[in-house]
């Protein structure tokens, strides 16, 4: 008598798909995964409570590292709770160059996922190339605020550092070089036929599941629903450009793929229309007190990250730091529909799927 | 003469063939880099050449572990079983008219059936490592050996009756005036993605899938062991782009009449270009799911296969096409 087991898989900490250290125990038969249950804290730093003991200013490094591959937005996220409680007025340059440095994160962001994605399904060139690509915004970062992944780059009030001469030029020269490299990863990528048959179909969930597990970002707009908070509750000069939510219909892997790579595109139209308007004169930081203390009371921003809604709430007491700090971190919130959709997939659709979720363990993690 | 040949030969043969792995290596690493807009290794010697040498000595030094709770025999064994077909079937390959070790005349029987040894060794290699990602490997391997070898054989079926012999220099000889690539052109695709999947290459590399299994079979495998895997591997390479050759690319056959170039020349040319195909779309594809490769191995390829003898029959009975067949 042929007698089979259930086996109890342990993927990760260590292994190559796991996009960091996330840890996932895997109950299987055969290739069919039974139960999947993801373990995280591996990368937990603590960054919440370690920001009650810090002044407003010093917070900013500590967001950096959450979600490394767009420090931008977190840096936004935090000196845009801050002023809005302080109530300043941001000068338009700094704004500008807030919002080229986030849209630029988010394509750079972006262009990572697309390749580890690929590298995921067992694509190896693609993840070269997006790697080529993101090397140029991360060229112009380091020009702009010497560093390459942290960049420390806002200040409540305005940022750090004025663009470099002939910066702008270079972003401007940048976007029409990506624009013309798209084409070349629609062709190697969008229409190959393994790759739809590994995307299309799998991972597959509906908006009201959506929007019950809290997802947000590409994840959520996947399902049809037009959710971008640059739109829905414009922060900085948003409103200023025009742009385009792409949104999905089938909620499908490749569907995440096409809305991820037409919110590059978008991103790229953000980006030339700031370079276009970028105001010649200007101050880069507003009035900003000394010692900035913040008014007590509370405050919650959310802010469109490359991952979905990343918040931040503020709780103060009017000192010069934080009573209580607290992200909305997208990356923990998308994680937790993974253990509905492994169930009765194999271990090939558990790669694909945990890659199109797209998370970043030091955002999951905190 | 014949029994410095008999003796020296397979001497002189195992020579090539590491030579061949060893830069067959390098060059995939450069090719591939090249299309991904790298360089490649270029550090160990000039031009990167001592790099594959210098990556067997460090697999050579390295210690060999063999798991606590391992089936330490079998583990011994899997690369040894792996490795020798290998090697073995590269006896009966003509490289030209007056290089073969063994002018058999089931050549082409003995190459299959010799070849398919190999998956035995990575089977027992994934049981042996008593490890989860080894034995879903290993498992992998088994269940895609199996649905390969089938249209892979009956690819060549198509040849075999045209030809109306198993023998490869008789194969080779019935490609005079048209290549068999031509009047094959189906049994030859099939061939093709047939032998790629044997090859456990991209897009069907599922037994060793380093993004989904970490390394499949040969997870466990480290050391002088683990190179064993890699030189069977790459083996393969040879002696499958060997066969292609062989089979639909006309041998040492020149093509156009251009006789002033040796057969072996010709040859190597051919099979090259068979080479560089393989690294190319080990660069481009992505990896097909495991269940996706079953229905297609059944699906789309042995029906494929099946047309194709269909076909050859039929076309070897028309006058006019008795020309080609």
């Amino acid at each position: 008598m042929i007698r089979t087991e259930e086996m109890l898989l342990n993927v990760g900490p260590q292994h190559p798909s796991t996009h960091g250290v996330l840890r996932l125990l895997v109950k299987v038969d055969g290739e069919r995964i039974v139960e999947a249950e993801p373990v995280i804290g591996y990368l937990h730093r603590g960054t919440e409570k370690l920001a009650e003991d810090l002044t407003y200013t010093q917070i900013i490094p500590y967001t950096d590292r959450m979600d490394y591959l767009s420090a931008m937005t977190n840096n936004y996220a935090i000196v845009h709770a801050t002023e809005k409680m302080m109530g300043l007025e941001i000068p338009e340059r700094a704004e500008f160059l807030r919002v080229i440095v986030m849209e630029l994160n988010r394509i750079a962001s972006h262009l990572v996922w697309m390749g580890t994605y690929l590298l995921d399904i067992g694509a190896m060139s693609p993840f070269l190339y997006a790697f080529r690509d993101r090397e140029q915004i991360l060229d112009l970062f380091n020009e702009l605020c010497g560093a390459r992944l942290t960049y420390n780059y806002m200040r409540v009030g305005g940022v750090k550092w004025d663009a470099p001469s002939g910066w702008i030029g270079k972003v401007d020269h940048f976007v029409t070089y990506l624009q013309k490299q798209m084409k070349e990863y629609h062709q190697l990528v969008t229409g190959n036929e393994i790759f739809m048959q590994r995307t299309k179909g799998i991972g597959v969930y509906d908006q009201e599941t959506a929007i019950s597990f809290a997802l947000s970002g590409a994840n959520l707009r996947v399902t049809g629903l037009n959710w971008d908070l640059r739109k829905d509750s414009p922060y900085s000069i948003y409103e200023k450009f025009t742009f385009e939510v792409p949104v999905g219909e089938a909620g499908d892997l490749y569907q995440k793929y096409l809305c991820r790579m037409r919110e590059i595109d978008e991103s790229l139209k953000i980006v030339a229309q700031a370079v276009d308007d970028f105001p010649a004169e200007g101050k880069i930081m507003g009035k900003v007190p000394r010692v900035l203390r913040v008014p007590e009371g509370e405050v919650y921003v959310g802010i469109e990250s490359p991952r979905g809604e990343l918040g931040c709430h503020i709780v103060s007491k009017g000192k010069d730091k934080p009573w209580r700090l607290k992200f909305r971190r997208p990356s923990f919130y998308n994680l937790q529909i993974l253990p509905t959709l492994l169930k009765d997939e194999n271990i090939s659709n558990l790669v694909a799927i945990l890659g199109g979720i797209d998370i970043v363990l030091g955002e999951v993690d905190g | 003469m014949d029994a410095l040949l008999l003796y020296l030969g397979p001497v002189i043969l195992l020579f090539i063939v590491l030579g061949f792995v060893t830069y067959a290596i390098l060059a995939e690493r450069k090719v591939i880099g090249w299309i991904q807009g790298r360089i490649g290794p270029n550090q160990v010697g000039p031009w990167g050449l001592l790099q594959t040498v210098a990556d067997i000595l460090k697999l050579l030094i390295k210690e060999d572990t063999i798991p606590k709770n391992a089936d330490r025999s079998l583990f011994k064994l899997a690369p040894i079983l792996a490795f020798v077909p290998s090697f073995a079937v590269l006896a009966v390959m003509p490289f030209s008219s007056r290089i073969q070790f063994a002018n058999i005349g089931v050549g082409l029987l003995y190459y299959m059936a010799i070849s398919s040894i190999t998956t035995i060794g990575i089977l027992i290699g994934g049981w042996a490592s008593n490890n989860k990602y080894a034995l879903l490997g290993g498992m992998r391997s088994a269940a895609q050996m199996i649905s390969y070898e089938i249209p892979l054989v009956l690819s060549v079926v198509g040849i075999v009756l045209t030809v109306g012999s198993l023998n490869l220099n008789e194969i080779v000889a019935a490609q005079q005036k048209t290549w068999f690539v031509f009047p094959q052109i189906i049994g030859f695709v099939v061939f093709i993605i047939a032998s790629v999947s044997e090859l456990n290459r991209t897009p069907f590399d599922l037994p060793e899938a380093e993004s989904e299994l970490v390394a499949g079979y040969h997870v466990e495998y480290s050391g002088f062991r683990f190179a064993f895997f890699m030189l069977a591997e790459y083996v393969y390479i040879f002696a499958m782009s060997s066969l292609t050759t062989v089979l639909f690319l006309g041998g040492w056959n020149a093509p156009f009449g251009l006789t002033f170039l040796p057969g072996i020349v010709w040859f190597i040319i051919k099979f090259a270009l068979v080479v560089f195909f393989l690294y190319w779309v080990r660069a481009t594809m992505p990896r097909i799911r495991v269940d996706q490769l079953m229905q297609f191995a059944w699906k789309v390829l042995l029906p494929l296969a099946l047309a194709n003898i269909v076909i050859t029959t039929l076309l070897k009975e028309v006058p006019f096409f008795t020309l080609y067949y």
